[in-house]
């Protein structure tokens, strides 16, 4: 830039009113910087995960089935479409690991020796792999590593098909599969009582009679594979063998919950940064509008030595594209900050070997372009404005507004009110879109602050609704083969056991025409008391009847109502397949449920009191004693516990929410300030005059200043519950955005979530009015009434 | 009172004529009524000749001056500057007129208030084609001393001489000044004077001197007075007084 007289002016202007520009600048800076947070994590993430899945071959399709001979594997590769499949052993156990009261679970997971397995390989972080004829070699996967300081050398005990095992850590190792490790079923990572293990299969496969033989396997496709008919084709192959549904990608729990994120990501790219870029936008609009009026006989002194409407249209533009670009710079640079710590957040849900965060040149320009794009579009009248100024119009002082009574005063009420309510009532009348500008802006803020706190009030809500009320077990245990009545009959009469309630958990394709969904059906018994069915509205549903309670987000997917019958194919036993009625829908939070009664269950099975485990409630003083019996129960294959359960969510998305909060508070703060501190700005600029005479004529400075406050605060107090109701529908909508097949959120927003909100905002607005406060003190009466309007 | 008097008297006929304004009307509407600001002036400015217009407020001399300047333009009527018929032009043209052939001077200044007196003349040499330099300009107005002094660290009259400086930097044609000594007192106001005849005197720029006050008038070539949007009256100094023998 040549610093031509007029870059001078422009440099000077803007140093005039750097109050005005660095709030601007921030609030486009906050904009800017959740855009390249969001983007740019988003890139990192994406970037991983694609490079992750294909160093270590992350497979397209997956299958579990129960037993099937290595015969069968040749005909796997077989089905048109696939170019590569692979066949290992994956049992779950029990885990007995140092340190720990309870009982953990593993999956064993068979690996050839020596090396990497073609599909789903793995990245070995520490250690070396396990070598031939070593028996109880295994290796760990990182996050159970970490959670109990596991290194090469260290062991582990696990119940092996009945027996107790070591198994001898080797190597420590990652994989696609386990990118967000969750144990099956659940929703949420236990790195504690999780973990997984990969064992020499000429070791692992013998220990559960499967020699020659596997239970699960992986294809990968060829480019252009039709993946739908992949599924059905293995799904036909391995029916015979106990198959328990075949699923893609989209529907591998790791992977689904990895693009889950993904769109929220993608989702955020869009929604804060345009509420920010738009306040910036009109902030913009504002000040430059006032800046052209203030410095009309500026424009018609230069108009007037001959500046073209062109050249004084762009030097007000040039202004605009300065605090654009500062905006830009601080948000690029905060939004770099912020998404390293996003990268590190995320490091500790989703295991990756590295995830660097990465900030893309092309996510840089696009921010400036947008920054720069947004405040010429929020300026672009007021630029024009100053370009077709009519200079011997400007020359002339601006005319008195016109003011007119206002309606309070129309309808005879004048006396109701002071005369400084009434100069206030007047000035917002007289130019109601500023004033309602104004009001949206400090709205906005208000309503950010309700976004970003009601997610607490939201999922302490459904912490209350699941594990308050619903789930009332201390433990869920799970059998290794679903067992009879008996087994219920032990543990009822274990140590420290005071009640407990079974369940049938029944894999199944539920299928409505075209569309299917594999789920597990759990069946209860219907005075079910320990886990009862419940929906968003804490509404109990004890289950009657043959038929099917679906989540409300399963029947979207299936395209089925209650009322309508759906088709159960059962893949386990005798696999029947039944058509049964939809029952009800239940709006729940989390996953794809569906319940049935267990005396149902037991007759579509033709079995009789078989169980697949049981919620237990227990007494807490007995807890460890309860433990160590569970450990060493070969029939047991797994125990949830609900405080487990509750103390990982707490100390990971409890966490991660705080911060979101925090952050968002900042920006809420940034944006009610800057739209507060601008408004006041400028009214100040545009009745010093006014307000100068009025202290000449004998007002006191409180008076005065009541005038120029009082049109903020009426503005904040019009502004507040507006933001309310907005935050409130802004909820709703980030709700519908979280609205999927991993987790549904209630509209929940607590009164102290408001409180809070306005709280803020007034805050911010004090401050604001406390700084202008201060100019109005220090008002030059003698210069203000001196120079010409 | 005569809508118009005979402009050119005989010692002006072989001079060259910088503006010939003819039939000159402009009406503004305010709301709902029309202000007749210039009801018909034929005027003509001649080259190096020292104008004044008389006139007391709302006789259409800013008007007047505006249009000729090329701020404005007539609603009937012709100006016409040297070969060219201003009120021909568009707004670019007469924006390219300005730029290169027309210096201002306001009654407040209208000094850029971020900007020093150096680069408030600037302002203008950075657009023009054969400035002075800046330093020059001041100078010449006996400002040479206060170069790097923003207009708030300047008296009244040493904000207007800026002005001045300002308007010559770009070596006009013509120089036209509204009102330069409105806001001044005497002693300032002549100084100013002073500063604007030396201009019209070393550089024998036309100019055209607007004011209220018939003093001024003794130190013109030529006195003009409007009142009620025509030309009332039209006389020439046989002698000029000096600026610095003023009294008001």
């Amino acid at each position: 830039m040549i610093l031509t007289a007029l870059n001078r002016k422009l440099v000077r202007d803007l140093l005039g009113m750097k109050g005005q520009v660095l709030a601007i600048a921030l609030v486009m800076a906050s904009g800017i910087a959740t855009f390249i947070l969001s983007a740019a994590t988003l890139d990192s993430l994406e970037g991983t995960m694609n490079a992750y899945y294909d160093a270590h071959r992350f497979a397209d399709v997956f299958a579990r089935l129960k037993r099937a001979p290595r015969s069968v594997a040749e005909r796997l590769g077989e089905i048109p479409g696939v170019s590569e499949a692979a066949t290992r052993v994956v049992v779950d156990v029990n885990l007995d690991v140092e340190g720990l009261a309870e009982p953990g679970s593993g999956r064993l997971i068979s690996v050839p020796e020596h090396r990497e397995p073609r599909v789903n390989g793995f990245y070995l972080r520490a250690g070396r792999f396990i070598e031939p004829g070593r028996r109880g070699e295994v290796l760990v996967n990182e996050a159970f590593a970490k959670a109990h300081g596991l290194h090469p050398g260290d062991t582990v005990r696990a119940i092996i098909n009945g027996r107790r095992d070591t198994l001898r850590i080797v190597g420590i190792a990652l994989s696609p599969e386990y990118v967000y490790q969750i144990r099956p079923g659940d929703i949420l990572p236990d790195d504690k009582r999780f973990g997984v293990f990969w064992m020499s299969e000429r070791e692992l496969a013998p220990a559960y009679d499967m020699e020659g033989a596997f239970n699960d396997v992986s294809l990968v496709l060829m480019p252009g594979a039709n993946e739908a008919e992949v599924i059905r084709r293995l799904d036909d192959l391995l029916a015979p063998y106990g198959g328990l549904g075949a699923f893609g990608r989209a529907d591998h729990p790791s992977h689904q919950f990895v693009l889950n994120e993904l769109r929220e990501l993608r989702g955020m790219t869009v929604i804060a940064p345009t509420i920010f870029l738009l306040v910036a936008a009109f902030l913009l609009n504002v000040v430059l509008t006032r800046l052209i009026t203030t410095q009309r006989e500026q424009i018609a002194a230069l108009k007037a030595f001959g500046y073209s409407n062109g050249q004084v249209g762009r030097h007000y533009l040039l202004m605009v594209l300065v605090i654009a670009v500062i905006g830009a710079a601080l948000g690029t640079g905060l939004g770099a900050w912020m998404g390293r710590g996003l990268a590190e957040m995320y490091t500790r849900f989703f295991h990756f070997p590295i995830l660097e965060f990465s900030l893309h040149p092309r996510v840089v320009v696009l921010a400036v372009g947008i920054s720069v794009g947004s405040g010429v579009l929020g300026t672009l009248s007021a630029v024009r404005t100053a370009g077709r100024l009519p200079p011997a119009e400007a020359m002339r002082p601006e005319p008195p507004a016109d003011f007119r009574p206002t309606i309070l005063e129309r309808l005879g009420l004048q006396r109701l009110v002071s005369p400084a309510a009434r100069t206030i009532l007047r000035e917002l009348e007289r130019r109601p879109i500023k004033a309602a500008i104004s009001v949206f802006g400090i709205a906005m803020a208000a309503a950010i602050l309700v976004v970003g706190s009601f997610m607490k009030d939201a999922i302490d809500c459904v912490l209350e609704l699941q594990f308050g009320r619903a789930q009332r077990q201390a433990l869920t245990v799970t059998l290794n083969e679903p067992g009879h009545g008996r087994a219920l009959r032990e543990m009822e009469h274990l140590s420290g056991v005071l009640a407990a309630e079974p369940f049938r958990a029944i894999p199944a394709r539920l299928r409505s025409g075209h569309r299917h969904r594999l789920v597990a059906v759990t069946a209860l018994r219907e005075d079910a008391q320990l886990f009862r069915i419940m929906d968003l509205n804490g509404r109990v549903i004890a289950p009657e009847g043959d038929g099917l309670y679906l989540s409300a987000k399963l029947g979207e997917l299936l395209g089925v109502r209650a009322g309508d019958r759906v088709t159960m194919e059962v893949l386990e036993g005798e696999r029947p397949v039944a058509e049964i009625e939809v029952a009800r829908l239940i709006d729940d939070f989390a996953g794809l449920s569906a319940y049935m009664r267990l005396g149902a269950a037991h007759r579509l099975m033709r079995e009789e009191g078989r169980v697949s485990g049981a919620y237990l409630a227990v007494d807490q003083a007995q807890i460890s004693r309860l433990y160590t019996d569970l450990k060493n129960r070969p029939a047991v294959a797994g125990v949830a516990i609900k405080t487990a359960t509750i103390e990982s969510f707490n100390a990971i998305i409890a966490e991660n929410l705080l911060r979101i909060r925090l952050s968002n508070i900042i920006f809420a703060t940034i944006i009610a300030f800057g739209v507060v501190y601008n408004s006041a700005r400028i009214s100040l600029a545009e009745r010093s005059r006014e307000l100068a005479t009025l202290r000449v004529i004998g007002f006191t400075r409180g008076e005065v200043s009541a005038i120029l406050l009082g049109e903020l605060a009426v503005l904040t107090l019009l502004a507040v519950p507006l933001g309310l109701a907005l935050g409130y529908t802004l909820s709703a909508a980030v709700i519908l955005s979280v609205d999927t097949e991993l987790f549904r959120i209630p509209l929940v927003v607590d009164r102290s979530t408001y409180g809070f909100a306005a709280v803020v905002v007034f805050v911010a607005a004090l401050i604001s009015g406390l700084i202008v406060r201060r100019r109005i003190d220090h008002l030059d009466l003698i210069e203000v009434l001196k120079s010409r309007a | 009172m005569a809508t118009t008097t005979s402009p050119v008297s005989s010692p002006d006929e072989h001079r060259i004529c910088v503006f010939q304004a003819r039939g000159i009307t402009k009406v503004y509407h305010v709301g709902e009524v029309d202000v007749h600001a210039l009801r018909g002036v034929d005027l003509d400015l001649f080259e190096g000749e020292f104008l004044v217009l008389l006139g007391p407020s709302g006789s259409g001399k800013s008007t007047l001056l505006n249009i000729l300047g090329g701020l404005d333009v007539p609603t009937s009527g012709t100006v016409r500057y040297q070969d060219h018929d201003l009120t021909r032009y568009d707004e670019a043209a007469l924006t390219r007129y300005r730029r290169e052939h027309v210096g201002f001077v306001f009654q407040f200044y209208n000094l850029i208030p971020s900007l020093t007196a150096r680069e408030n003349v600037a302002l203008v040499t950075d657009i023009s084609r054969d400035p002075m330099d800046p330093v020059e300009a001041l100078r010449l107005v006996g400002l040479g001393e206060r170069l790097d002094h923003f207009p708030s660290q300047l008296s009244g009259g040493e904000q207007q001489r800026v002005a001045i400086a300002r308007a010559v930097a770009k070596r006009p044609q013509v120089l036209l000044c509204d009102e330069p000594t409105g806001a001044l007192d005497v002693h300032t106001g002549i100084v100013v004077l002073e500063a604007i005849e030396r201009v019209n005197r070393e550089l024998g720029t036309a100019t055209a001197v607007i004011t209220h006050n018939a003093v001024i008038a003794s130190i013109a070539d030529r006195v003009v007075s409007l009142s009620d949007g025509r030309i009332a009256s039209e006389r020439r100094n046989e002698s000029k007084m000096p600026a610095r023998r003023l009294e008001w």
